[in-house]
Order: structure tokens, then sequence, then C-alpha cells
């Protein structure tokens, strides 16, 4: 029977995290799946904080996934109404068309 | 067990007064509508007044609340009362020019309110928790007054491409948060620094990954290179006192927690920090040089221009002492009395009712308004580093701190890097007094900006006369930064 221990979560909430980080990078399509990618990337560090919360005994952790939670809500609220003014004003979210300043 | 008891609570009264004045005003902007905007924002100017003399009192050596999590000492007492008058000096020049351009609302000077708290929460932080939420705080503010000119789709890209951006750094500073307390087993600055300090076979790994993060998710919010990629968007898109404000307040914030969590928690981790910090500095001041040269948009030539500002007050940082981070403080008071001049400069440039950005716009300005003229070429030639002018001492005191502490290359680079970047500071310079005038620009400028732009260049320019005040303030805030 395999033992599922701190490092396991470690990987899982590591393999979540680069994902989130490269699908900014390598997503050439939406804007909203930029969202999708920052969500996966604050929820991999939530499992990080409660793996290390409950391998420490210690309950910070867990409080600290709380906030991560709460700000990362408000943050999706505020980046969905900043990409509907931007969708107001150039008719498209493509990642390829956000080009108008460049240099 | 901490008992809660409101009198504990004092240290932070100033937070405190700021975000339930912040309500208040909401309510009354509320209720009055667009009407009350210039109220409410000389309102909030008054608050931040009030907030910078409350802050005086209520400091002390080691002054702790929220059970440890909120610090109120010298230096938190010296980079808040610089980030209040950096906020109150833009709010005061957005007044008018919201007005003219029709985007007043009353929200406005609240969203400023709101990021300034952020900005005082983040530099009080005792606690990566602390860190986190006031620094949230701010950049949400700041992703929405980036956005503000909700019809202009050169401001909606600003705000989107500053959120997008500006979330992926919260992520990786969180990841690197969450490695430091998962390894150290504590997310209080001081234990963090005991736990550090004391550990008999060398720091962990897992703590060292969590510096690298939390450097880089920090060295975005200063716009350091290799992590500087939306400044020079976010600057150009977002109106123009919103850019004053950007270059001003969250950068004077964002330094103080990159010297406060690198000096406390990770100060026995200093080999290791200086030389993230050695490389940061290096690249901002190399690609503020030469990247800023072929810029023909004047708000995106203070974008670089600010990166590489970036650079040479890390140079106090990565020296790493005492001098080094008086360097830093007075390089950041210096940084923001001219940065604010600028803008308010940039932000007199009209033409027929509409802004005009291009450095080309400037031409012949001596002649058709020499007294504007005189003051941008006050700004460009301190930005420069040219003595007798206030720009001078803050890079002299940080190459100083840098020599001190045996960082000959980076002290060289950084003088050979101020003399490129000169070459396009004094660019403006000439285009203004040499080149043949091009339609001039409107006047009047308006009594606040006329202001805006006096006091600051009185600051740059007569700054050498008495500097004593401001080297002393910046040297007490540093020692009590170093538990002193």
């Amino acid at each position: 029977m395999l033992e599922i221990g701190l490092s396991h979560y470690l990987v899982v909430a590591a393999i979540l995290f680069a994902l989130g980080f490269f699908g900014i990078f390598l997503n050439r399509k939406n804007v909203i799946i930029i969202l999708m990618s920052v969500e996966l990337m604050l929820l991999a560090v939530n499992i990080n904080f409660v793996a290390f919360s409950v391998f420490l005994q210690d309950l910070v952790g867990q409080i600290f996934a709380m906030f991560v939670l709460g700000i990362a809500a408000a943050e999706a609220a505020i980046g969905l109404a900043i990409i509907v003014v931007y969708f107001r004003n150039r008719g498209t979210i493509a990642v390829e068309d956000i080009n108008v300043m460049k240099g | 067990m901490y008992a809660f008891n409101v009198a504990s609570l004092i240290p932070a009264l100033p937070e405190i007064f700021m975000a339930i004045s912040g309500m208040v005003l909401l309510m009354v902007g509320v209720f009055r509508g667009d009407r009350s905007t210039r109220a409410v924002s000389w309102a909030v100017v008054a608050v931040f007044i009030v907030t910078a003399f409350l802050i005086s009192r209520v400091s002390g050596p080691g002054v702790l609340t929220f059970d440890g999590m909120f610090i109120a000492d010298g230096f938190a007492v010296f980079m808040k009362q610089l980030a209040l008058a950096g906020s109150a000096l833009a709010l005061i020049m957005s007044i008018g020019f919201n007005e003219r351009e029709g985007i007043a609302r009353f929200e406005f000077p609240i969203l400023f309110l709101y990021a300034t708290l952020g900005m005082m929460l983040m530099i009080s932080a005792n606690d990566l928790l602390a860190l986190y939420v006031g620094l949230e705080l701010q950049s949400l503010c700041l992703y929405v007054v980036a956005a503000y000119r909700r019809d202009d789709l050169r401001s909606s890209e600003a705000g989107l491409k500053y959120f997008v951006l500006g979330a992926l750094s919260s992520g990786m500073l969180l990841y690197g948060m969450s490695m430091v307390y998962g390894f150290a087993g504590t997310t209080r600055f001081d234990t963090l620094f005991e736990v550090l300090s004391s550990s008999e076979v060398g720091v962990p790994v897992g703590v060292l990954v969590g510096l690298v993060f939390i450097a880089a998710g920090l060295a975005f919010k200063v716009s350091a290179v290799p992590f500087h990629m939306w400044t020079p968007d976010v600057y150009e898109g977002a109106p123009t006192p919103v850019t004053a404000f950007f270059a001003a307040a969250p950068k004077v914030a964002a330094t103080a927690l990159l010297v406060r969590v690198m000096i406390g928690p990770f100060g026995a981790m200093f080999d290791q920090w200086q030389q993230i910090i050695v490389f940061v500095s290096l690249a901002s001041m190399a690609l503020g040089a030469f990247a800023a040269i072929n810029q023909s948009n004047i708000k995106r030539l203070m974008a670089y221009s600010s990166i590489g500002h970036i650079g040479y007050a890390l140079v106090g940082l990565a020296a790493g002492d005492k001098a080094g981070v008086g360097g830093l403080l007075v390089y950041m008071t210096i940084y923001v009395a001219m940065g604010i001049g600028t803008f308010a400069c940039i932000l007199c440039m009209r033409r027929k009712g509409r802004m005009v950005e291009n450095i080309s716009d400037l031409s012949g300005l001596a002649r058709t308004n020499p007294a504007l003229a005189l003051a941008f070429a006050i700004f460009m030639f301190s930005m420069a580093g040219i003595p007798p002018l206030a720009g001078f001492f803050g890079k002299f005191f940080v190459f100083k701190a840098a020599i001190q502490a045996g960082l000959y290359t980076l002290a060289i680079i950084g003088v050979l890097t101020s003399v490129v970047a000169a070459f396009y500071y004094l660019r403006i310079v000439k285009v203004m007094y040499f080149d043949e005038p091009a339609e001039a620009l409107e006047r009047p400028v308006g009594t606040t900006l006329t202001v805006v732009i006096g006091a600051t260049a009185l600051f740059t320019l007569l700054l050498v006369v008495n500097p004593g005040p401001l080297l002393s303030g910046a040297a007490v805030a540093a020692v009590s930064l170093f538990g002193g």
C-alpha cells in the first residue's frame, strides 16, 4: 500500500503550479484561459499551504489558504471586469490581438 | 494566548483612520454622485496629510500590534510618509486632468486611498500573511485605476496587461511564501530570522527556493529586469496622472517591502540574495539606459527611465548595510520628487484640447513656454545625475555604499550606464532648447500643476543647500531597520 506523504502533495502542487505558469505564456487563444491559469497557480499554492499545515501541526497554513481563497475571488472579479472593458473597446479578447502598444 | 484589547491597536491607528475615512468618503460619493468628485478628492488629500501626521506619533522602536503582524518602526515611518506624499501629489495632479478629460468620478480618489492603504500595510508588514494581504489590496486597486479610462483602448489594454502580469507575480510570490512557511515552519518575520540564522546544518533548500520565488515576485512589483515587461505598456496606456502615481507611490512601497524582507527575515541569507539583487540591479540599470534611447513617446521613455532608477536604488540594497539602505531611502525620496515633477510637466503637454505625448511635441518649448522648459530641464538634468541637482546625491550615496561594501563592478557599471542614460535625458533638453519651435502648448496649465511643478523643482534644485534633514532622516530610518 502506497503511503501518501508530504512530498506527494508538494509534487502535485508543483505540477499544478507549473501548468498554470506555462498556461499563461504558451496560451495564444483566449484571455479567459489566462485567468483560469492564474487561479490554477493560486490553488496549487493552497495545496502547498494546507499540506505543510498538516505536516507541521500548525494552523497558520490553513488560515493563509483561506486568505488566498478570498483574495483570489476578488482578483478574478476585477480581472473579469477589466476583460469586459477591454472587449467593449476592442471587440476581441484573443491573446494575439492584445498588441496596440509595442516596443 | 493573545488577548484582544483596543489599546493594543494604537500603532495601526493611522491605517484604521484611513480605512474608515475611505468608507465614509465612499458613502459621500455614493449619495452625492459625481458632483462630489472634487470635494472627495481634496478630502482624500486631507486624509493623506492627517495620516502622515498620525504615523509619526504612534511609531517607536519595535512597536508591534495585531499579534506581531504589524510593525511601526522608524523605517516604516519614513517610507510611509514618502508613499503618502507621492500619492497626495499624484492625486492633486489628477483632479484637473480628470475634469478636462470627462472622466471625473468619485471612485477615483477612493481607489487611490485604498491603494495607498495597501502600501501602508505592505510597508508595515511583519508577517508573510500581512505582506500578501497588503500587497493585494494595493495591486487590486492599481489594476482598476490603470484601466480607469474605460472607453479608451490603450487604457484598458494597460489594465489588462498589468492585471495578467501582476496576478502572475502574486502567484510566484505566494508559491515562494508557501515554501518558506513549509521549510522554516513560520510566517513571522522575526521568528523566520531566528530560525534561519540559528540552523546549524545551513538553510534548507526549500527556503532557498522560496527566497528566489519571493524575490522574483517582488522584482515584478518594483519593475526590475527581468520582470519589467509590463512597465512600458502600462506607463504608456494608463492615464497620465495614474502613470505618475505608479511611478511614485507603489514603487516606494514595493521597494520598502523588498528591503524589509531581505534585511529582516532573510538577513542571515545575505550571501544568497546579494547575488540576486546584484544581477537584478545590473540588468535594470543597463536596460533602463539602452532601451530608452529609441523611444519617441515620453511616457514610455519615463517607464524605461524608472526601470533604470530602480536599478540604481537596488545598488544600495545590494550593499546590504546601514549606509546602503540609507542611500536607497535618499534615492527613493529624490526619485519620487523628480518623477512627480516630470509627470506634472508631461501633464502640461496639451494642444487643441488633447494630450500630446511625443518628445518631438516639446520642440522649441524654451521659446513658447520658458518656465515650463526650465522646470523640465531641471528634472532631466537631475535624473541624469548632474551636480548640484538632487539626482546627483541619490546616485552618490548608493554608489558610495556599494564601494564601501566592495561591490566595485556594480558601482563602475552603474556610473557607466548613468552616462549612457544621460544621453536621452539631455536629448529632451536639446529638443526643448535648440529645435525649431512646434506649435505652442496650451496655456495656462492650471494652478495645481504649477504648484506641484514649482515645489518639486525647488526641492530638486535646492536640496544641495540643506541636505542634512533628509540624510539624517534616512540614516535614522535605516538604523531602525537593523534593530539598532
